[in-house]
C-alpha cells in the first residue's frame, strides 16, 4: 500500500470528508512524526509502535574500493520499534 | 537531554489545528490510519509512505535461544517482524537539524 492507496481507502471511509481534507489529515500525521524525530524527540503510538533517533557516533570509516581510510561524521538515524499489538497481529495470520 | 514524547493526542491536536475537524474525530483518524497500516502489515503486505519511510514485513526463522537467567535453551518460533526503513528525506531531515545543534552542544 502506498499513502496514495491509503488516502483512497480512507476517503472511502469517510464519504463526508473532501479527498482534499484526507490528504491534509495524512500529511499531517507523517510530518509531525518526521518533526519530533528531527527535534529529537520520541514518537510513541500507543498499540501500532515507536519511533526514536539514535546516534551513531563519529568513526573513522574505510573506502572498501581504495582502502582509503576516511572519517565518518555523528550521524543520527530513525528507529522504529513496533508495539505489542501490532507484533501480535502480523503473527496472528500466518501463511 | 530532556526529551519530550509526541503520542497519539498530539497528532490529533495537530490534525483539529491544520484541518479544523472535532477533536473526536482527529482523533478516530489518526487510529483509522495507524489501523489500515496494521491490517496490510498483518497480510503481509509493505506500506511506502513517500517522503517518509516503507514498512514492511520480515520472516524470521526458528532459532535456538537461551533464557539469559537460567541458561536454558529455548526454542525460538518462527515469527514475522515489522520493519521500518526511513526514506532519504525523513534521514536527510534528521540529520540537518540535530548535526546544527551539536555545536551548540560541544560548547557546553
Amino acid at each position: 500500500m502506498t499513502k496514495s492507496e491509503l488516502i483512497l481507502r480512507l476517503a472511502e471511509q469517510n464519504p463526508h470528508l473532501y479527498q482534499r481534507d484526507i490528504e491534509r489529515i495524512v500529511s499531517t500525521i507523517f510530518d509531525e512524526i518526521s518533526g519530533a524525530l528531527a527535534r529529537g524527540d520520541r514518537v510513541e503510538l500507543r498499540g501500532f509502535g515507536a519511533f526514536s533517533v539514535k546516534e551513531r557516533a563519529a568513526r573513522q570509516g574505510r573506502n572498501p574500493r581504495t582502502g582509503e581510510s576516511v572519517s565518518v561524521p555523528e550521524k543520527h538515524i530513525p528507529f522504529f520499534k513496533s508495539g505489542k499489538q501490532l507484533r501480535e497481529r502480523v503473527n496472528r495470520r500466518q501463511p | 537531554m530532556a526529551r519530550s514524547t509526541v503520542t497519539r493526542a498530539q497528532l490529533s491536536e495537530a490534525i483539529y489545528q491544520e484541518v479544523g475537524l472535532s477533536r473526536e474525530e482527529s482523533a478516530n483518524l489518526v487510529a483509522s490510519v495507524l489501523d489500515h497500516i496494521s491490517d496490510r502489515l498483518s497480510d503481509g503486505e509493505a506500506v511506502k509512505i513517500s517522503s517518509f519511510g516503507s514498512f514492511s514485513i520480515r520472516e524470521k526463522a526458528q532459532r535456538v535461544g537461551r533464557n539469559p537467567k537460567t541458561g536454558e535453551e529455548v526454542p525460538i518460533l518462527p515469527r514475522r517482524v515489522v520493519v521500518f526503513r526511513a526514506s532519504h528525506v525523513l534521514k536527510d531531515r534528521i540529520n540537518q537539524v540535530l548535526s546544527s545543534r551539536l555545536g551548540e552542544r560541544t560548547g557546553t
